[in-house]
């Protein structure tokens, strides 16, 4: 009997696409358009301004990276399935709690800081077993967690010390061990050398004359780009990675295939919290203080920042590199407008003009990459 | 074919009550290694009850499961999976918006080492799953292509490809053809055709006659919890099939009103 075969012979209905359609089915496609965007419009428009020698770039990238270290978390909890509508506040909070031990109770740093993350951790295992356990969408157990947090970051030291914002961090920061992995700088010999050969521009008065004017990257940028790169191997390189894919997509077949769905979606939770709680540190080690309105409406820049990114707010696709291109779009505009001389208060109108387009492109590639009407 | 060989699964006088309900009072059912058992039955005669009992997730109330021979007591339904009984439901435990090669390998990632750090083996994952596509018939556009994009006879190929790789002894399918087309319904039933030549047992559930004489070796009618009956092929007639599901005289009477249509 002849075998009857279509192994061999292509479907006739399946158009051939070109390479470059093929390349474009990416999620990342409307973050490395807005990049290459936003890019062109600074440089045309404020290219002679300072944003694009070594101080103006450490400027925004240290608010890019800002941007990026909430965006990793927001991203891969979302592609999981769930929103995190608490991160800003955990960020006032869990920088409140460094505070108050540090400063208030005397701890030492380093204990403040890891008590700090343990109980911000503790806060989003919580969120997620709540989420998980009674089945209620998490956009409603955070917005309670946004609530109840803010409230104690606001609360507590108001109680304690009669006022808002609690300051003196740096200088029980002074001699920790802990302290510079958040508040430290990295490569601050090359940056030196930089100066010297004449790379970067020195100070050419003041006490800091012959210093170079970027003295190093700040243990900032170097967490953002760690969570990127940890984000990025652990979603497409890694068991674990399919499984928060299949957790988004669609949990019930996520289950019957045997996928720890719980689990997955509650580490993923303790994940946002973590990098909520990097983000604090880093700030109020900087700042030496903490404030009660830290980190306010953090928590959408991040789902924005994510969303331009090329993930999909239902869940079950998305892209870390696109979430870091969202936050350092982000950065970039938010600096550039000020670099540009441009009144700051159009960064709230671009944003909500930017969000609009790359959601609309992100139907539209969703529909190609799944073959709906 | 199955007269020289022992069945791979046999259940036996199966009862399963959920409280007051009796759901199934006595089904007796064996499947041979190659052979397509069609089961047969109208909605509530107890065949979603009986796959779910074959499969692990219920317990029986009494009755015997023998497994190659061996009496078995699936606790729940990853002993029934790791003996080698897979079930693809309705519900396909399919992700749309994920590629084939991660659907297929969803929970049984194939991992590579690399220094202390473990790695899904992406390369592996994507050689597998267009080879054992390539069996089933089908071309992919490439392993990355998404789920979404197939349809729906497709995936149910994927389901069962998946299964058939990852060591399905006994293949349980809960109406695999329900939803589907003219021709997707034939390109799974010739599906069913392949895997059953591999050796591998097939429990086709379906209410659809002419699909179950289409591929099956024998066929078991279900009735109110009961075996009515169990048939060879060309033993037996798609009407008296038909009739034996709807429990004879009701349809009789309904057949004649309607013009024989039913």
């Amino acid at each position: 009997m002849p075998e009857i075969s279509s192994v061999d012979k292509s479907d006739e209905r399946i158009k051939s696409r070109s390479r470059f359609r093929e390349a474009l089915i990416v999620p990342e496609l409307g973050g490395i358009c807005g990049t290459i965007l936003v890019f062109a419009f600074f440089l045309l428009t404020a290219g002679e301004s300072g944003m694009f020698n070594a101080a103006g770039v450490l400027n925004w990238s240290v608010v890019s990276a800002q941007f990026m270290i909430i965006a990793v978390g927001a991203c891969l909890l979302m592609i999981a399935g769930e929103f995190d509508l608490s991160v800003g506040s955990m960020i006032g909070f869990a920088g409140m709690m460094i505070a108050i031990f540090s400063v208030n109770m005397d701890w030492p740093m380093w204990i403040a800081i890891l008590v700090a993350f343990a109980i911000c951790l503790a806060t989003g295992a919580l969120n997620g077993w709540i989420c998980v356990r009674t089945g209620l969408p998490s956009f409603i157990v955070t917005l309670a967690s946004l609530f109840i947090l803010r409230g104690l970051t606001i609360f507590l030291p108001q109680t304690l010390e009669n006022k808002t914002i609690i300051g003196g961090v740096r200088e029980a920061a002074e001699g920790d061990w802990l302290a510079p992995v958040f508040g430290g700088k990295v490569l601050t010999g090359l940056f030196q050398w930089f100066g010297e050969i004449g790379v970067i521009a020195t100070f050419e008065r003041g006490v800091n004359k012959g210093m170079p004017v970027v003295d190093g990257i700040p243990m900032l940028i170097a967490w953002a780009l760690a969570l990127i790169v940890f984000g990025h191997v652990l979603l497409t390189k890694t068991r674990f990675g399919n499984w928060i894919f299949a957790s988004g997509g669609d949990a019930e077949s996520a289950r019957n295939s045997g996928v720890p769905v719980n689990r997955v979606k509650i580490m993923m939770f303790m994940f946002t919290a973590f990098c909520a709680t990097v983000f604090a540190t880093c700030q109020v080690i900087e700042f030496g203080s903490a404030g009660a309105d830290r980190g306010l409406l953090k928590e959408f820049e991040a789902i924005i920042a994510v969303v331009i990114g090329g993930a999909l707010l239902t869940g079950g696709y998305g892209s870390v590199l696109g979430a870091a291109l969202g936050a350092l779009i982000f950065g970039v505009v938010q600096q550039g407008l000020f670099f540009a001389g441009v009144e700051s208060s159009l960064f709230r109108v671009f944003l909500g003009i930017i969000l609009l387009f790359a959601v609309v492109l992100n139907t539209y590639i969703r529909r190609i990459i799944t073959g709906e009407k | 074919m199955e007269s020289h060989l022992s069945p791979l699964i046999q259940m036996k006088h199966i009862e399963k009550h959920f409280g007051s309900v009796i759901a199934l009072a006595g089904v007796s059912v064996d499947v041979f290694a190659g052979e397509c058992h069609c089961l047969l039955g109208d909605n509530g005669a107890g065949k979603s009850t009986f796959i779910k009992t074959m499969s692990g997730v219920y317990k029986p109330t009494s009755g015997e499961i023998l497994f190659e021979g061996r009496p078995m007591n699936f606790a729940d339904p990853r002993d029934a999976i790791s003996a080698g009984i897979a079930t693809v439901h309705q519900h396909l435990a399919m992700i749309p918006l994920m590629s084939v090669s991660r659907n297929f390998f969803m929970g049984n990632e194939p991992l590579r080492k690399i220094g202390p750090m473990k790695f899904f083996d992406h390369e592996f994952a994507n050689r597998v799953t267009m080879e054992e596509m390539r069996k089933m018939g089908i071309s992919l556009r490439g392993p990355d292509q998404a789920v979404g994009t197939l349809s729906g006879g497709e995936r149910q190929t994927v389901a069962i490809a998946r299964a058939v790789y990852f060591g399905a002894k006994v293949l349980i399918l809960d109406e695999p053809t329900s939803a589907l087309g003219v021709r997707q319904t034939a390109n799974v039933l010739s599906t069913i055709d392949k895997v059953r030549r591999q050796g591998i047992g097939v429990v086709l559930i379906t209410h659809n006659v002419r699909h179950a004489m289409a591929v099956g070796d024998r066929f078991t009618v279900l009735n109110r919890g009961k075996t009515v009956g169990t048939a060879r092929r060309g033993e037996i007639a798609p009407e008296e099939l038909q009739d034996l599901m709807a429990g004879g005289q009701e349809l009789v009477a309904l057949e004649s009103s309607l013009g024989g249509t039913v």
